[in-house]
């Protein structure tokens, strides 16, 4: 069994296993790379379908590409498509530095969308491999009432097993694609013909390596215009995925405690 | 090429043409105790093999200097802020990089006793460990603990790191001194380590190359025995082993849903499914979207999470465990298991927990707590309660048949979680030492059979006699008094004109259970057996009193089950000490001596009634004190 039938074949198990333990379950599609893998991950488990919601959380902010894509596989893909809104700018903390209002206003959009579709549970497309505190995270990560994140307790888990069983009120993330990382989304991504947005290419020396708001993403120097460039390209990088995102960057600790206020 | 992929508003991708095709992985986790410098090896590593992103080393300085201390390397993987401030790894967390060889999932493992369930979290996804000991503080409790959890895990290769030879002077002998100690340690739980490597984590000897600082070493560094594993491998050569996860009606298909744990599914095999023990074949492996090039699949192997139908539709569900009719798993409602506990409340015999093995779900009770293994010297000590981050031996008892395996042949089927309310409170594994496979005992092996209505009743029969007919059945430990006083109530009850027969243990295995041996599985049969027979006496209007030891529950259980209502269970009681002194037979000093094995009360468990129909204490009273108690509660019961 090769490296990508081992992620793919895990990814599957987590998936039936949340679908069948959790009621009032879905999925949130950022549009990214990530979260196109993991929709074609779902459907590989369910065999074609995807039995629940699919949520796009829209900050109005993103590449006109995205959206075209969106609209373009919501369709395709006969997904069961939510578009939620996040609250305007002006109503986040303004206290907060830029790129963390708007992360900050993200996290207000998906609790008030939790909260309007009683969602017990959502998949949500992150990797270990991103950041430092998601390499902390659970499989099935338990959320508190108002959706922190309490990482110095997090349940164990082991052999599979995962937490299943909550008080009531308690907010799950499941992550689906936890144990993957950048460039096995890319060669999966290849090998399975997945399709993706044409910003991860480059163009005039430059390319998007994650996607965010336009006005807090930025572009990588980068000449690498084809998935078989892009998987060369990670195989030699020592530049870190979330570079270009800058929420990531502004203190020390400026993830971490977005992190734990329920950013993803 | 579907027209959504050759669109060219999006970036289209050639299909079937590959650059780097994905290396091996493998997952490493590092274990050691709290201040060994696990995190600290890691960010050597790392520097050392040129696999920190950019910027990273100069984060990690600016960091320090803005806390006061000297450079940290463990600031490289304790990223939470709280971790950083304290100094300490509260949460497992990973890491990558690579060798010439192949890719690598570093796994940091928390060292303080305190955050050992994310200490159990991280190894347990690991297929191979480096355990981390101070060379100037050699052996401690955690580096004991962490080897005998890394096995309990199922992680079998491991490599030692003597960290810290800059403190001891790169001295040859506090190493060899370390390395015969744990040594010694792995091999008593059954681990022989790959590699035991002298090291500096600060300074950087024999990380990535051999040190000049310990020319007395020969063998590979961090490095090259971490290369020197061995690949993960999928047990495909195991019986087959696949729990049902769920059954999807999505369109027409009904497909069962699941992930082969263990060996190889085809096309066509017969399957069986327990503990339902109903039977089927494949009709097909189903996919979705197949890979380009690759045909559609005929059989499936031990790591692939698939979905096949059926070419019967009979009803099964989450939790039965799919294997081929000729290997089956263990059916049993009790078992044995070696825990490791995690709970916020102890662990404490009676009560209730929720068993999950795979994909089964069920509530289980704590029978016994036998022994708590002190995992530094592997010492037993008893105890009414399994604290939290002990290790105990157990017996657990569920309230219907579960298909499992032991833990030592089929490690994936033989190891579960108990949650206890909402959280993972502990894990084990199983082993079935002194207790039946009770599948043969359960399974009808004729379908063609039709019972016979009998002319008479048993009302009829009763009138006639005087007394109903029913079972007395004697349990109790060997010396009790179950013979005496099954053969004294025999007698005055004839007298008192009662139809009444002993079944007794010796005179059943001379003839109708001549063919069976002390095995635990033909133990179970000959109580079985007897069960069904006293069933019968007591159908025919007689009463059959049964002096057996009958030590285990579910065996009683199921005799009971045979007798129907007129069954009553007799618990002669009296405590081994008693009964040691008695010893009619000579067999507890037999026993005692080991010339006798798995002997009730000695070597082999007597699991008491929790509620017998009557007690009969012979330590307190005497034989015809006994015998009036038995007679009056016959008196009562049976006389018409």
């Amino acid at each position: 069994m090769d490296r990508l039938d081992q992620l793919e074949s895990q990814s599957i198990y987590i998936f039936r296993e949340a679908f069948n333990r959790i009621e009032n379950i879905a999925m949130l599609w950022s549009l990214g790379k990530d979260s196109n893998v993991m929709i074609w991950l779902a459907r590989k488990a369910f065999f074609g379908h995807v039995p629940f919601p699919v949520m796009h959380v829209d900050t109005e902010k993103k590449f006109p590409e995205m959206y075209d894509f969106r609209d373009r596989y919501a369709d395709e893909w006969n997904l069961n498509f939510i578009r939620e809104l996040c609250p305007p700018i002006e109503e986040v903390d303004q206290t907060l530095p830029p790129a963390a209002r708007s992360a900050s206003r993200k996290t207000a959009g998906l609790k008030a969308a939790i909260q309007k579709h009683q969602f017990n549970a959502l998949f949500a497309g992150i990797r270990r491999d991103e950041e430092a505190t998601r390499a902390k995270e659970r499989v099935f990560s338990p959320r508190g009432q108002t959706g922190q994140w309490d990482f110095r307790d997090q349940p164990p888990e082991f052999w599979d097993q995962f937490k299943t069983e909550f008080p009531p009120g308690t907010h799950v993330r499941v992550h689906p694609l936890l144990h993957w990382t950048e460039i096995d989304i890319w060669l999966y991504t290849q090998r399975e013909n997945i399709p993706v947005i044409p910003l991860y290419f480059a163009k005039d020396g430059k390319r998007y390596r994650s996607l965010g708001d336009q006005d807090i993403t930025n572009p990588v120097e980068s000449e690498a215009s084809t998935i078989e460039e892009i998987i060369e390209e990670l195989s030699t990088t020592r530049v870190s995925e979330r570079s270009g995102r800058a929420m990531d960057h502004e203190s020390e600790d400026a993830f971490e405690r977005l992190r734990a206020d329920g950013y993803l | 090429m579907t027209k959504a992929q050759a669109d060219t508003a999006m970036k289209v991708i050639e299909g079937g043409k590959s650059v780097g095709n994905a290396r091996d992985l493998l997952r490493i986790v590092i274990v050691g105790h709290v201040d060994h410098g696990k995190s600290t090896l890691v960010g050597r590593m790392f520097h050392d093999t040129g696999s920190l992103p950019d910027g990273k080393f100069e984060s990690i300085t600016e960091m320090c200097k803005r806390r006061g201390v000297p450079f940290e390397w463990a600031f490289l993987m304790d990223a939470l802020q709280a971790e950083r401030d304290q100094g300490i790894t509260i949460d497992t967390s990973q890491i990558w990089f690579k060798t010439d060889q192949r890719d690598y999932t570093i796994i940091d493992a928390p060292g303080h006793k305190e955050f050992l369930k994310n200490m159990i979290t991280g190894a347990a996804q690991s297929d191979a460990a480096l355990l981390i000991i101070d060379a100037a503080e050699g052996v401690r409790e955690q580096s004991r603990r962490h080897g005998y959890l890394l096995h309990l895990l199922g992680v079998r290769q491991v490599a030692v790191a003597v960290n810290k030879m800059d403190l001891v002077d790169y001295d040859k002998e506090t190493f060899d001194r370390i390395e015969a100690e744990y040594r010694d340690y792995l091999r008593s739980i059954g681990v022989e380590p790959t590699f035991v490597i002298p090291v500096s984590a600060r300074e950087g000897d024999n990380i990535v190359g051999p040190s000049t600082n310990t020319p007395w070493y020969k063998g590979p560094s961090i490095i090259g025995a971490l290369d020197s594993f061995q690949p993960k491998s999928d047990p495909v050569d195991r019986p087959l082993r696949m729990p049902v996860q769920d059954v999807y009606k999505f369109d027409q298909r009904r497909i069962i849903a699941g992930r082969v744990e263990e060996g190889v599914i085809k096309v066509g095999d017969e399957l069986l499914f327990s503990p339902s023990n109903k039977t089927a074949r494949v009709e097909s492996i189903e996919e979705w979207h197949q890979v380009p090039g690759r045909k559609a699949p005929t059989q499936a192997e031990a790591g692939y999470s698939i979905g096949i139908t059926l070419d019967e539709q009979i009803f099964v569900e989450r939790g039965e465990v799919i294997s081929h009719v000729e290997h089956s798993p263990i059916e049993t409602d009790v078992f044995r298991a070696r825990v490791f506990w995690l709970g916020k409340e102890p662990m404490v015999p009676g009560k209730t927990y929720r068993l999950k093995l795979g994909t089964l779900d069920a509530p289980v009770t704590v029978q016994s707590i036998e022994t708590i293994i002190d995992t530094s010297d592997l010492s037993g000590t008893s105890s009414h309660q399994v604290e939290r981050n002990q290790v105990a031996e157990v017996v657990m008892r569920a309230r219907r048949m579960l298909a499992l395996d032991e833990f030592e042949t089929s490690p994936k089927s033989g190891r579960f979680v108990l949650v206890d309310k909402y959280d993972i409170a502990g894990g084990g594994i199983i082993s079935m030492e002194g207790y039946a496979d009770q599948r043969g005992l359960i399974t009808a092996r004729s379908s063609n059979i039709t019972k016979v209505e009998h002319g008479i009743d048993e009302q009829a029969r009763a009138f006639r006699n005087g007394h109903k007919g029913g079972v007395l059945w004697f349990t109790g430990l060997s010396g009790a008094g179950k013979s005496t006083l099954a053969v004294a109530l025999e007698k005055k009850l004839f007298e008192k004109g009662y139809n009444v027969y002993v079944l007794d243990g010796d005179n059943i295995r001379h003839g109708l259970n001549a063919n069976l041996g002390f095995s635990p599985e033909d133990r179970a049969e000959n109580i079985r057996r007897v069960g069904e027979v006293a069933a019968l006496f007591a159908r025919a209007g007689m009463i059959a009193i049964t002096s057996f030891i009958s030590p285990y529950r579910s065996d009683r259980d199921r005799a009971r089950e045979a007798g129907g209502d007129d069954f009553h269970e007799i618990y002669v009681k009296a405590d081994v000490e008693t009964c040691e002194k008695r010893d009619p037979k000579g067999l507890y000093k037999k026993a005692r001596s080991g010339e006798i094995k798995d002997f009730t009360g000695v070597s082999a468990p007597y699991e008491a009634p929790d509620m017998a129909d009557l007690e009969v204490d012979t330590s307190a009273g005497s034989v015809e004190e006994c015998i009036e108690q038995l007679a009056n509660y016959v008196e009562a019961r049976f006389k018409m």
